[in-house]
């Protein structure tokens, strides 16, 4: 596909039937369309299986919407969330579907401004703004959004939310003992009910299991996928793999696995006929941090522009996703909610506290990617990440690994400067 | 001839480079058309080489400059020319202050810079000295000849600006408030040094080093000597011309 042929469709009926301010969005396709062929399509030696993964921005706010309403007609309840703590196999055991919310981009935020303190993080503001303002689809056909307390600003955010569309909040433990543990299972068990009522459906043993097999099956993919870019020099750009992870969040997880799985197979040839995005002198960086919400590719972008390959994401929207899988070995419901819990208490978000685990983490995918220097990427406010970050800086310090701390938001105005720090950055790895 | 070109955000320096000594340098205004301002400085010269530096070298590197390297490593070269034994560098631009940490070879081993506000940067001076009526050159010899002064609260350039102007509306004298404003911008400097960790041995860049009440006064909160190049201002020029001889 040229660039020129790229679109991200309009469905102004459906947006209507939706409810959604059709005059404000109908700008937002184009907006969108402008960003995607600069940042993306301009990209030299795609893999050609990107097509598929270019096909869903371009259906982003029509034909995967209107499977969603379709799915909603037939009585499958749709759940929108804003974390990787979201139990998705309990949601798809009622024959539910979980979607991540908008919440990447910085035209929503002065609707949320308008109620929400300016001095929040930039994810928060922008989700709250784009219900308030009726200019994300997939807000507007959830029948539930899933709320946890991984943040001040998030769980007092959920309050007000709840006045514009049911949220139902989940209390995330921030220790990770034996009793911290017990109470998140409790709440994966409220949950559960609350989906069964919700949908009407009874969440069996049979359902819970196969929803896990397919999760399974989707995280194995991505760290298939996660390896094969791995390889020096990388087959496939980190802007390619973040619009992946990006997107994993909102496609059908089995279609989605189908599609990774074949791009994989491309890669494997590629590696094997030497074809890479980059020569294998290319500075290799990764990225931590917080997550980076579709279409924020601001980073990725200026990184990958000064000359230099994203590697890896240390992020929700990156390994923190599917570097755990769920046993699938039992029986019962009670069993299985169990074992969920157990995989989901490996999740290193920085809101627990000790959080060693993850500085750890940090350093195996380092080692593992090939990367040269790790840059931390905090969203302004964000103050677990950010004070995270110190820990991190000491690990690179003892390490002798180069670190750059970036914190920012969704706003172009430190673009200029930003892309000051990351020559420099590269430069340095250069040496 | 080895030609540095720094395109700041506040003015355009040229560093002519023979046999690796500086044989000339030239500053001027940025104006609206930097490029063509730095077209005209360059063609006084005939260059074998043009490496630009600074914010605008992007924009260079699209008229005229054959290379660009970031404003870090061309101070790194630059205060590394001034002492070749610089461990540490602050310079303190138009837009941007930035603490480098160099290693035993030269290299950038890691760095700071302030973050998207004016806070602390050369912009910060030229603001406050301006809401005083004070030249840049004055604003120093004010706040050195001053005897009291304590650190202004806010170091946003905007909201420190109305408090100048509440200390001029309660009587205080001029020098106490020049003196008051250098100490708010050292405050913010030391941290940020404190913050990035820094050698013994460091050099002083940037139009700002010119300023001896910021020098002396950060010297004393630090305790530490800086050495001050005898042009600070035009060291990332001269980083970028240094750098143009390493690519022979």
């Amino acid at each position: 596909m040229t660039p020129e042929q790229f679109e991200v469709k309009a469905n102004p009926a459906l947006w209507e039937r939706l409810g959604m301010n059709v005059e404000r969005f109908s700008g937002m396709p184009k907006m969108l369309t402008e960003a995607f062929r600069g940042i993306y399509l301009s990209q030299k030696n795609r893999p050609a299986r990107m097509e598929y993964f270019d096909g869903m921005i371009a259906e982003l706010h029509s034909g995967r919407v209107e499977e969603l309403v379709t799915a909603k007609d037939a009585g499958r309840p749709v759940v929108g969330t804003f974390c990787v703590y979201v139990p998705e196999e309990v949601i798809m055991a009622v024959g539910g579907i979980c979607v991540g919310l908008c919440g990447g981009s910085q035209g929503s935020i002065p609707d949320a401004e308008k109620v929400l303190p300016r001095n929040i993080c930039p994810m928060v503001k922008s989700a709250f703004g784009f219900k308030l303002g009726k200019i994300c689809p997939y807000f507007q056909a959830v029948d539930l959004v899933y709320g946890e307390t991984t943040c001040d600003a998030k769980k007092k955010t959920w309050e007000l939310l709840d006045r514009e569309v049911p949220t139902h909040v989940m209390e995330i433990p921030q220790m990770k003992r034996a009793r911290d543990k017990a109470l998140w299972l409790e709440e994966v068990k409220d949950f559960t009910s609350k989906m069964e009522e919700v949908s009407g459906r009874k969440a069996t043993a049979e359902g819970i299991g196969a929803a896990i097999r397919v999760m399974n099956a989707k995280r194995l993919a991505l760290q298939r996928l996660n390896d094969l870019r791995h390889h020096t020099p990388s087959p496939i750009s980190g802007k390619d793999m973040l619009l992946i992870q990006q997107i994993a969040f909102y496609d059908d997880p089995a279609r989605f696995t189908a599609n990774v799985n074949e791009l994989c197979d491309e890669l494997d040839e590629r590696i094997a006929a030497g074809v890479a995005v980059a020569p294998a002198a290319t500075p290799r960086v990764m990225v931590s941090g917080t997550p980076m919400a579709l279409p924020n590719w601001k980073l990725h972008h200026l990184i990958e522009s000064a000359g230099a390959v994203v590697v890896n994401e240390e992020s929700c929207i990156g390994t923190r996703y599917y570097k755990d899988l769920t046993d699938e070995s039992t029986a019962t419901v009670d069993e299985q909610l169990s074992l969920l819990t157990d995989r989901y208490m490996k999740i290193d978000c920085s809101c627990f506290t000790p959080n060693d685990d993850r500085i750890e983490q940090v350093l195996v995918e380092y080692r593992a990617s090939g990367a040269q220097g790790l840059i931390d990427y905090c969203l302004q406010f964000c103050h677990t990440y950010n004070i995270e970050a110190v820990k991190l800086r000491e690990m690179c310090e003892r390490e002798g690994i180069p670190f750059l701390a970036i914190e920012t938001d969704y706003s172009p105005e430190d673009v200029g400067q930003l892309q000051t720090r990351i020559e420099a950055f590269i430069e340095q790895i250069r040496g | 001839m080895l030609i540095g070109i720094d395109l700041g955000s506040r003015s355009i320096k040229l560093a002519a480079v023979k046999d690796g000594i500086l044989a000339e340098s030239l500053v001027v205004e940025s104006g609206f058309a930097p490029h063509d301002q730095a077209a005209l400085l360059l063609a006084r010269f005939n260059a074998r080489r043009v490496v630009s530096t600074g914010y605008g070298r992007h924009l260079a590197q699209r008229h005229f400059a054959g290379e660009i390297i970031t404003e870090i490593k061309a101070h790194a070269l630059g205060a590394r020319h001034a002492d070749p034994s610089c461990e540490t560098v602050l310079d303190v631009g138009g837009q941007d202050s930035k603490v480098i940490n160099l290693d035993g070879a030269g290299r950038v081993k890691n760095f700071q810079m302030n973050d998207k506000c004016a806070a602390g940067t050369g912009r910060f001076l030229e603001i406050m000295a301006a809401t005083l009526g004070y030249t840049l050159a004055e604003f120093g010899e004010a706040a050195l000849a001053a005897r009291e002064g304590n650190a202004i609260g806010s170091m946003c350039a905007v909201f420190a600006e109305s408090e100048v102007i509440s200390l001029k509306n309660r009587g205080t004298p001029p020098e106490a408030i020049a003196r008051s404003v250098h100490l708010a911008i050292v405050d913010r400097l030391a941290a940020m040094l404190n913050k990035a960790g820094h050698g013994r041995r460091l050099v002083f860049s940037g139009g700002a080093a010119r300023n001896r009440a910021l020098v002396g006064l950060l010297e004393e909160r630090l305790g530490v000597r800086f050495t001050v190049p005898e042009r600070p201002e035009i060291m990332g020029a001269l980083g970028a011309a240094l750098h143009a001889g390493t690519l022979d």
